[in-house]
């Protein structure tokens, strides 16, 4: 058999640069990570949460902190969101959480508003913790029921002045640009 | 021709393909366990790998290029009527990842080195070579035959996520550079979409599954041919029959299977 250092050198680089592509595959592109920057976990409920799914993002000012852990139903047949964000994130305790759409049908996520800190505990404002609940959250606006409720008032206000249309346009545009 | 000897071709020919099933079972069993027996072929791997690995490369990255620029042109025209266009990197890297890639990669391989690999072993086996090695009390299925079927299946995984690559980066040249897409939204919407333990791993597993099915077959031809110049051209070109349809339709059972 002839083997040549070349030989070697050549199946040496293949099996390298097959490796970095599965590495680069994996980690860049299928983003598998080990960890990450997650571990602080809350909980937020909500009446309505259109079409969220597992891992949609978590943003605070538009900038991705995290991502939704578990979607389930609460006994009282609300949708309670397990949020897996990052765990330096110091978010009061009266802070915010709302379910919002990227694009007019772009997917669903959830964007968090930081409170007032306005809840003091015995050093400064409290903060959430691991296992903490959201207080004040606004579920997804679902499209068609805006548009049912759109060519109802419509329906009803048919034979009104041009005012109800107007106001039922900038009610759609008010809630939609959320 | 009569209905009893109608039935009776019929009956040699079931009997005849559980036959040879059974065959390509054992020969399968004694290759895995001529693979594990010391000593390591080591250098007779390397060169396996280099055979079927190293050469096969400019191949797989040049179709894996022309297959991404065609399904960035083919998915630019398709999302442009829904106004989706911006969602090209993802239609092209999941294709690619999930189906494309492991399976082109496997019919590429299959023609260029399998047929190649039974050629050889039918080709040794016709000059009398195999009985040589025999008559050194050398398996020829230690010798020959496991280094290079672990070669292809350790090359074949390897190669198919090269291809992805390649196939990722010529969707890139075509939505990006010649469509005049944009570039942040063509990776953006690619690494969104793709998950590493439903699609990447997929593709792997495909590449893996694939590597075994078209070693074995290359191998099993070539250690079965006939020894003649005929044999040798009839196991290169049904280890590339075989391989591609088996390719094919095992690829159906594991994307069934794997809960896409």
């Amino acid at each position: 058999m002839r083997e040549s250092p070349r030989q070697e050198l050549w199946v040496g680089a293949f099996v390298f640069v097959g490796l970095a592509a599965i590495a680069y595959l994996s980690i860049a592109i299928g983003g598998l990570r080990a960890g990450g920057p997650g571990g602080l976990e809350i909980v937020a409920t909500f009446d309505e949460i259109g079409g969220l799914k597992n891992r949609a993002r978590v943003v605070v000012g538009g900038v991705k902190v995290g991502q939704v852990k578990s979607v389930a139903l609460a006994p009282d047949f609300r949708a309670r969101v397990t949020l897996d964000v990052d765990r330096r994130l110091e978010l009061p305790t009266d802070s915010s959480a709302s379910i919002l759409t990227s694009g007019v049908l772009g997917d669903q996520y959830i964007a968090l508003e930081p409170g007032g800190g306005e809840e003091e505990g015995a050093k400064g404002p409290k903060f959430l913790a691991a296992g903490d609940e959201i207080q004040y959250t606004q579920g997804a606006v679902i499209l068609e029921r805006l548009i049912g409720k759109l060519i109802q008032n419509l329906g009803s206000g048919s034979s009104k002045n041009d005012g109800s249309d107007t106001g039922a346009d900038g009610a759609i545009s008010e809630e939609g640009s959320e | 021709m009569s209905p009893a000897a109608g039935l009776g071709a019929l009956g040699a020919g079931s009997l005849a393909l559980v036959r040879n099933l059974g065959h390509f079972t054992i020969f399968s069993l004694r290759l895995v366990a001529a693979g594990g027996q010391r000593p390591w072929r080591g250098h007779r791997l390397l060169r396996e790998i280099y055979d079927s690995g190293v050469l096969s490369l400019v191949i797989v990255c040049i179709s894996g290029i022309a297959v991404g620029a065609v399904l960035g042109l083919q998915g630019h025209n398709t999302l442009v009527r829904f106004g989706a266009e911006e969602n090209l990197g993802a239609v092209v890297g999941l294709s690619l990842i999930r189906e494309l890639g492991p399976v082109l990669t496997s019919l590429l391989v299959a023609g260029r080195a399998g047929s190649a690999m039974a050629a050889e072993i039918a080709s040794m086996k016709l000059t009398e070579q195999l009985d040589g090695l025999r008559m050194m009390s050398v398996d020829p299925l230690d010798f020959v035959g496991a280094p290079k079927a672990s070669a292809m299946i350790l090359s074949m995984p390897l190669l198919a996520t090269l291809f992805t690559l390649f196939g990722i980066f010529g969707g890139y040249l075509v939505g990006v550079v010649v469509l005049g897409g944009d570039a942040g939204s063509y990776l953006s919407t690619l690494q969104d979409a793709v998950r590493f333990s439903e699609d990447v791993a997929g593709g792997l597993l495909k590449g893996l599954v694939f590597g075994v099915l078209v070693a074995l077959i290359a191998t099993y031809r070539g250690f079965t041919a006939q020894p003649s110049s005929a044999g040798v051209s009839a196991a290169a070109t049904s280890t590339v029959v075989i391989a591609s349809v088996a390719t094919l339709v095992s690829d159906y059972f594991i994307t069934a299977l794997w809960g896409y």
